[in-house]
């Protein structure tokens, strides 16, 4: 299984056709404590770039954008009764939604753990 | 992840300025406030606020976060800078009337040592700022070798402004009040609020017990060896505790002081604010503005009997009317079941009949749900009214309720 990061702070699973989608530990540290986080639902159609969720900290609500395209398939259920989830378990247990891959090239370029690391250390 | 580039609002990064930036400020250079260096050493994370950077939380190593740092000041002692506010002290042989003008509460009444809530009001009877007086006029001790006997000093009047807002309250008092009143912006004072059940106890300890006789809205000149402190019972938690002036090159020593004792911590804006919200205070600049009045957002006790009466303030007649007649729109407060929260700017319908809007909401640490403050019309204002709160085109099931949201805990006395 291959993990890829964005500079918009999500990490991807890629298994197969499918991927699980997420925000990072840093993306969490910075957004505060988490008390609400909305999910699309199966059968979305996300286009690359376009919103895809919504977290909600105490403070604001911040968009979250799809980081690649596809069709979701399924949404964390967990993070609708525990969103601290989020904040707790970021890169696991958090997860947002599972999508399939329309267009495996959208995932070239992304960032490996390492290079993701170097990144946030420059920020 | 849009939180670093496209943000609903506003966002709670440092990158991003926070969502309790005030919408009336006007571009700035962002300076620097005496506590600065300290808070960056307490791991604070520092925003652009009011034209300063301030902490908006402390880092999770050090128990911090929002929640964090909201749950400590509810259950123990938060201590908060609020530096950015302004401080000015007015003097001069007829200050009290003369800042009676301006605003309407009774001020010529207001014994030394004592503290008052007001409203800053314009001629169309709008609110250009709300602010704590206090009458600060100093009492001389009797003094044998020149014969004197104790007596109260010359009038003075402590007044503590909001930060964003401070620039254009001194134009408007220099404007207004007579060239016989002095003026003085204590900018070289930092401000620090001890807030929570415990922080009596704790300042209480710090200062050996000196300040453990002042009852809630009581402020006193306390000599601390060197430093000269004024302390105010007062707050914007909710809660029991304490403001603290003090100027700026004791400010560190203080604030170390206070949090070597074991009940205090640092914490920053965000819990501030979310304090603030449950115990139903206002902000200016999203809850009260230059577009509302002081009825309208229930704030009638600021309205002294006397001065609705006898008028002679900035605004008396256009208050007035709104008094006499009843406001179309009251500010009121919203709970929501779930944990979504709909925050400044959501629509409050009743079916689909617009009836109001939100003008600050959030999620409740203590109490576990979304709650909000906003204005609605007048039929719709009743405690337990069932209305609906647009968020993200849902539409949110809430009840108008009563404020505070949180009870107050302030320590009046016997």
């Amino acid at each position: 299984m291959a993990r890829y990061f964005t500079e918009e702070h999500e990490w991807i699973d890629l298994e197969g056709d499918t991927a699980t989608v997420g925000i990072t530990d840093y993306a969490q540290g910075q957004l505060g404590d988490i008390v609400f986080v909305e999910l699309p639902e199966s059968g979305t159609m996300l286009e690359k770039g376009k919103d895809a969720a919504v977290v909600e900290s105490v403070k604001a609500a911040s968009d979250v954008y799809a980081p690649i395209s596809g069709e979701v398939t399924e949404a964390n259920a967990a993070l609708e009764d525990d969103p601290a989830l989020v904040n707790t378990s970021p890169e696991e247990d958090g997860w947002f939604f599972r999508m399939t891959v329309s267009d495996k090239s959208q995932l070239e370029g992304l960032m490996d753990d390492k290079a993701y690391k170097s990144f946030c250390d420059e920020l | 992840m849009g939180c670093f580039s496209a943000v609903r609002g506003a966002s709670m990064l440092a990158t991003k300025g926070c969502v309790l930036s005030d919408n009336t400020d006007t571009p700035q250079e962002i300076e620097q406030l005496p506590l600065d260096a300290w808070h960056r050493r307490k791991g604070a994370r520092m925003v652009p606020f009011a034209g300063y950077e301030m902490p908006i939380q402390y880092s999770a190593e050090s128990g911090g976060g929002i929640v964090a740092e909201h749950e400590w000041t509810r259950s123990q002692a938060g201590l908060f800078d609020v530096s950015h506010m302004g401080q000015l002290m007015l003097t001069g042989e007829n200050v009290a009337a003369e800042l009676e003008k301006l605003l309407p509460g009774a001020i010529t009444t207001l014994k030394p040592g004592k503290v008052r809530y007001s409203l800053l009001i314009d001629e169309d009877g709008g609110i250009l700022d709300d602010l704590m007086v206090t009458n600060a006029t100093p009492w001389i001790e009797a003094d044998e070798e020149a014969g004197t006997e104790g007596h109260w000093g010359d009038p003075a009047y402590y007044l503590v402004v909001n930060g964003a807002m401070k620039w254009d309250d001194i134009a408007h008092l220099r404007e207004h009040l007579p060239d016989e009143v002095t003026l003085t912006h204590m900018d070289e004072h930092a401000l620090v609020a001890l807030q929570g059940p415990n922080a009596a106890t704790a300042l209480n300890r710090v200062m050996r017990n000196t300040i453990e006789d002042m009852i809630f809205m009581e402020s006193v000149v306390h000599d601390f060896g060197e430093w000269p402190l004024r302390i105010t019972r007062a707050g914007y938690t909710g809660e029991d505790g304490f403001e603290i002036s003090v100027p700026a090159e004791f400010a560190e020593s203080l604030c170390d002081r206070l949090c070597a004792e074991i009940e205090v911590r640092p914490c920053g804006l965000g819990a501030r604010d979310s304090l603030r919200l449950e115990a139903g205070l206002p902000l200016y600049g999203h809850d009260i503005t230059t577009e509302t009045d002081p009825v309208s957002a229930d704030l009638g006790f600021a309205l002294t009997k006397r001065r609705r009466e006898d008028g002679g303030w900035m605004g008396h007649e256009k208050v007035m009317d709104v008094f006499n007649s009843g406001p179309a729109r009251k500010r009121v407060g919203l709970t929501f079941e779930g944990r979504l929260p709909a925050r400044e700017g959501a629509k409050v319908f009743d079916g689909d009949t617009e009836i109001g809007r939100i003008t600050s909401g959030g999620f409740s640490p203590s109490l576990g749900h979304p709650i909000a403050m906003g204005y609605l019309e007048k039929s719709h204002i009743e405690p337990g009214t069932e209305v609906e709160v647009e968020v993200r085109n849902k539409r949110l099931p809430a009840k108008v309720t009563t404020m505070p949201f949180v009870p107050h805990r302030y320590h009046r006395g016997k």
